[in-house]
């Protein structure tokens, strides 16, 4: 195999050099100079997005053996994690500094998850995909058990570790089945192989269980969500930030992967399960979400109820369905990156914001920062002009394209639920005043990108459309 | 001139994003000027809509139409006909009297209040305005985010409990539209435009379902009864300005939305189910007079009149004759005025005594003479007295109903007895009598500013009232067009 067979995995060999550099040389300076890991970090999201952009393909490249796709859908979507990543560093700077956590460690694991979740993005192959999930995962556990002081932090690693395991112990275990059946690990053979339909019924629909079982702990959707909360809630916040939106993607990814593309045949299969486990999604979600005092659980459970969302464009097994559910988990990253952030910028030392309260009056202290919370807000609950309603729309129409009406009627019902809690948080802001009058001072840069992030979920809801046709495209091209 | 739909939307939003740039209160004085230029740019611009508009067609006019979000073929699609065009002006209009009834009251985040007003302005007109599906859903709930704040930050002390009603009532409705509306867009084969719809086939069973779906959208916002409970609440807990804007602008989307969703899409459900609107409009009108006659809360009493004033316009709608509908459409300006009127009444003692109670009050009419004597007219025109418009709208609705059901008639004809009964029997109460609450003593007359307000509205009230046929002139050959379109089945 000659040195060309591994340009199309350039940008993952970049950030994989860069890793071990960044690792080098931070493990060499001292306090004064940890910011060189933080400017290293920035400059390899934006090399590595440099060489993804110079490398865009127009339709899929299988590479090293079949390991390996470079299509249009892994080029956005890799784009989109540089940028997701890239502003969480910026969000989380401060608020890691005042911690004690500002090291290299936080960055080279960050990267390595980024790391991972390329290769996810990028697979079509049971193994990379396992190894892109694995390193992605080890790398979470890692940074959520960062804060070794504290114990709700560690038991929050505890138990996303224990039970990640096991998730990744059942994919495994449908993989094994899935290979029984077809005899392949690639996903292009696999899919050629279940075309024609099996003799292994039984087998197949084991492993289709166990997978999609697999897939719904990493996406967090019910019943397999119990990790989602207590690892939200735990971890320090600039974990959750991250938690909490590039590996969304990523699983997205994955699950279009292994689903939309392997298994795209079997989509009678699976598509039972996946309207269960949304329906439950959405309920639960919305439901829990209501009783939380907790901000980070809140949005824990709204996550929840976001997945269950995605997973109606994916469960209807089209291209429009698959590219609303794009569409809609690149939305959910920003806002959920916007909801966070606004945490982390709210929070200083010693006091973390996490709390419903803490946003009490926020009008009054900040009307900037409670006017982009406010569109975050109303975009989560999906109200127009804000972007949220658009993710809506698409995927509600892939569904009813379906036939399915019930299930948009029950969606949109659980919605109805969900705009309650965010209209609280709005109510916090603007209704009551604050309990605490100490000035809001977030660095300029975090302000300068808070302030983009707010406006772009304004900006995209009144002109959808290049968002919207860049996944239909990213799609269509690649399936 | 081919913009002017647009400039009547984006002016009052822009305009709105200006006064919100000015900042804290220290600007106060530059964001209430800044807001008056604003809507009274708002109300100028919308005024070729006036002077250009062509009453002898019911094509749309002044028509836009650009991609919007071609990925599903949604556009950017705007006209008005004879129906909308009215409202158009009215939001206008009505905005600038808000800001002006604004002006002294508001102290606390001025350049918000008045910010949220102009926009939810805008959104309004867009409202009326649009032509595709997806963008008068995004218009329709848009307005919400800008009228949740309204009452929310600057009601009275159950304001949260009220807001939360309100948003909550109305998203429960547009969400189910919402689906509704993506299943037409498959139905008429991947369109989103409102006047494809109109010719779309749809079976009987689909009819029923999206009727009630429209119905609970649209329904709410009128509201009807049963589900009108969110308007007596938001009104008390909303100021003054926010009141008018709900009775005389917001309720008018949810009646707009029978005339452009509901009849025309939907006809032979809406012929099929039309007994259970009318049974609704009638429980209205009645039952919800004599709530009104126990309210002992002023703006209580003025919602609750209004819920059975807008019963009348969908009794008006759904008699299907040309009398009936017209005279919903008037009923639905007059009210406009007439509610706003009230209102600012209301709101001007308010200010004065922080009561809304009508036992606080008592022998006004010693102190505020002038105030009095408008109130009156006012009253007067809520109760339906010929001469003003109240009485318009109401006469053309019992007789379209009389050729009907006798039956029909003769309910609806209570509220020229209820109507009178609980509105001229509180300006008694508040008016008239002896002065028993000593603050009333120390009250003074109605200010330059007041008397502004409430002359205009007087002024529209009574020319409406005397010479109604301005306003039908430009409503009839939309609405005999409608009517047609309404007869023909839509049955596969």
């Amino acid at each position: 195999m000659s040195l060309s067979a591994f340009l199309p995995a350039l940008p993952e060999i970049f950030v994989l050099a860069m890793v071990s550099l960044i690792l080098v040389i931070d493990a060499a300076v001292d306090d004064s100079k940890r910011y060189l890991a933080y400017v290293l970090s920035l400059a390899t999201l934006a090399g590595a997005a440099f060489l993804t952009v110079r490398d865009l393909s127009t339709m899929p490249v299988l590479a090293l053996n079949g390991l390996f796709i470079d299509d249009p859908l892994s080029d956005v979507l890799k784009l989109f994690l540089y940028l997701t990543t890239a502003v969480v560093l910026v969000y989380s700077r401060t608020y890691l500094r005042e911690r004690g956590l500002y090291k290299g460690e936080f960055f080279v694991l960050a990267l390595f998850a980024l790391l991972g979740m390329m290769v996810m993005v990028s697979a079509s192959h049971f193994l990379t995909l396992y190894l892109g999930l694995e390193l992605l995962s080890l790398s979470l556990y890692a940074m959520v058990a960062l804060q070794r002081d504290s114990s709700v932090a560690t038991e929050a690693a505890m138990k996303y570790f224990v039970l990640g395991a096991l998730a990744s112990g059942m994919l495994l275990y449908g993989m094994s089945m899935v290979y029984g059946v077809t005899g392949s690990l690639a996903l292009g053979d696999i899919a050629i192989a279940l075309q024609d339909g099996t003799d292994l019924r039984i087998p197949l629909v084991f492993g289709i269980v166990f997978l999609v079982a697999g897939l719904a702990f990493k996406l967090g959707a019910v019943p397999f969500h119990m990790w989602v909360p207590d690892v939200y809630h735990g971890a320090p916040t600039a974990m959750t930030l991250f938690i909490g939106s590039a590996p969304k993607i990523a699983a997205f990814a994955f699950v279009i992967r292994i689903l939309g593309q392997g298994l795209e045949s079997q989509v009678g299969e699976w598509r039972d399960m996946l309207i269960i486990l949304a329906v439950l999604s959405m309920a639960l979600g919305n439901f829990a979400a209501i009783a939380q005092s907790n901000l980070k659980r809140m949005f824990a459970y709204s996550t929840i109820s976001h997945m269950g969302f995605m997973l109606l464009g994916i469960l209807a097994g089209t291209q429009n369905g698959y590219g609303s559910a794009m569409f809609y988990v690149l939305i959910y990253a920003l806002m959920s990156l916007g909801g966070f952030g606004m945490i982390l910028l709210l929070s200083r030392a010693g006091f973390e914001a996490d709390q419903l309260d803490d946003f009490k009056g926020l009008n009054r202290r900040s009307p900037w920062l409670a006017f982009l919370m406010l569109l975050l807000m109303f975009s989560m609950a999906g109200v127009p002009p804000t972007v949220g309603f658009y993710a809506k729309l698409s995927v509600l129409q892939a569904v009813v394209e379906l036939g399915y009406v019930w299930l948009a009627v029950a969606a949109v019902l659980f919605s109805l639920v969900g705009a309650f809690y965010y209209l609280r948080i709005v109510k916090l802001m603007y209704f009551d005043a604050p309990h605490d009058t100490s000035p809001i001072s977030p660095s300029a840069d975090a302000r300068i990108i808070m302030s983009a992030n707010g406006l772009a979920v304004l900006a995209i809801g009144i002109l959808p459309q290049p968002l919207m046709a860049l996944c239909i495209h990213a799609i269509g091209a690649s399936f | 001139m081919d913009s002017i739909l647009s400039l009547v939307i984006w002016v009052p939003i822009l305009a709105g994003v200006a006064v919100l740039a000015t900042g804290s209160d220290n600007n106060a004085v530059l964001a209430r000027w800044l807001a008056l230029a604003g809507s009274l740019a708002g109300l100028l611009v919308a005024i070729p809509l006036v002077s250009g508009f062509d009453t002898t067609t019911s094509a749309m006019q002044f028509v836009e139409n650009t991609a919007w979000i071609p990925a599903f073929n949604i556009h950017y699609h705007l006209g008005v006909d004879g129906i909308s065009m009215p409202l158009i002006l009215l939001n206008s209009f009505i905005t600038v009297l808000v800001v002006i009834a604004g002006w002294q009251v508001i102290q606390d985040k001025v350049a918000q209040y008045m910010a949220a007003f102009l926009i939810m302005s805008g959104l309004i007109n867009g409202v009326f305005a649009a032509l595709d599906g997806i963008l008068f859903y995004v218009f329709f709930e848009g307005m919400l985010i800008p009228l949740y704040l309204i009452v929310g930050v600057w009601g009275g002390p159950n304001r949260v409990y009220a807001a939360f009603k309100f948003f909550l009532y109305t998203l429960a409705g547009s969400l189910l539209m919402l689906v509704s509306m993506i299943y037409l867009y498959f139905q008429s084969g991947g369109s989103f435009d409102i006047q494809t719809w109109h010719t779309t086939t749809l079976g009987m069973t689909a009819q029923t379902l999206m009727f009630f779906a429209f119905l609970l959208a649209f329904g709410v916002k009128v509201p009807m009864w049963p589900v009108h409970t969110w308007l007596p609440d938001a009104h008390v807990e909303a100021p003054t300005g926010g009141s008018v804007v709900l009775a005389a602008i917001t309720l008018k989307v949810g009646a707009y939305g029978f005339l452009r969703f509901i009849l025309p899409i939907l006809p032979d459900a809406s012929h099929e189910l039309a007994w259970f609107v009318i049974a609704l409009s009638l429980i209205a009108v009645a039952y919800i007079g004599l709530v009104a006659l126990v309210q002992a809360d002023m703006k209580k009493l003025i919602a609750y009149s209004s819920i059975a004033h807008m019963g009348f316009v969908t009794l008006g709608f759904f008699m299907f004759n040309p009398l009936g509908l017209e005279g919903g459409l008037v009923q639905m300006v007059s009210h406009g005025f007439v509610s706003a009127a009230l209102f600012l009444c209301i709101g001007v003692m308010y200010d004065r005594l922080h009561s809304r109670q009508i036992k606080d009050y008592g022998g006004l009419v010693n102190r505020m003479p002038v105030f009095a004597a408008l109130f009156m007219l006012f009253a007067m025109a809520n109760a339906g007295l010929p001469a003003t418009s109240g009485f318009v709208g109401e006469f053309m609705v019992i007789m379209s109903a009389t050729e009907v059901n006798f039956w029909f008639a003769f309910v609806a004809a209570t509220t020229l007895i209820l109507g009178a009964g609980y509105t001229l029997w509180m300006y008694k109460r508040v008016v008239f009598g002896q002065i028993t609450n000593p603050h009333v003593e120390e009250l003074t007359d109605i200010n330059a500013r007041e008397i502004l307000l409430l002359g205009v509205l007087a002024v529209c009230v009574l020319g409406m009232g005397l010479y109604p046929k301005p306003f039908t002139d430009v409503m009839h050959v939309s609405v005999v067009d409608l009517l047609a379109h309404v007869a023909q089945s839509k049955l596969p």
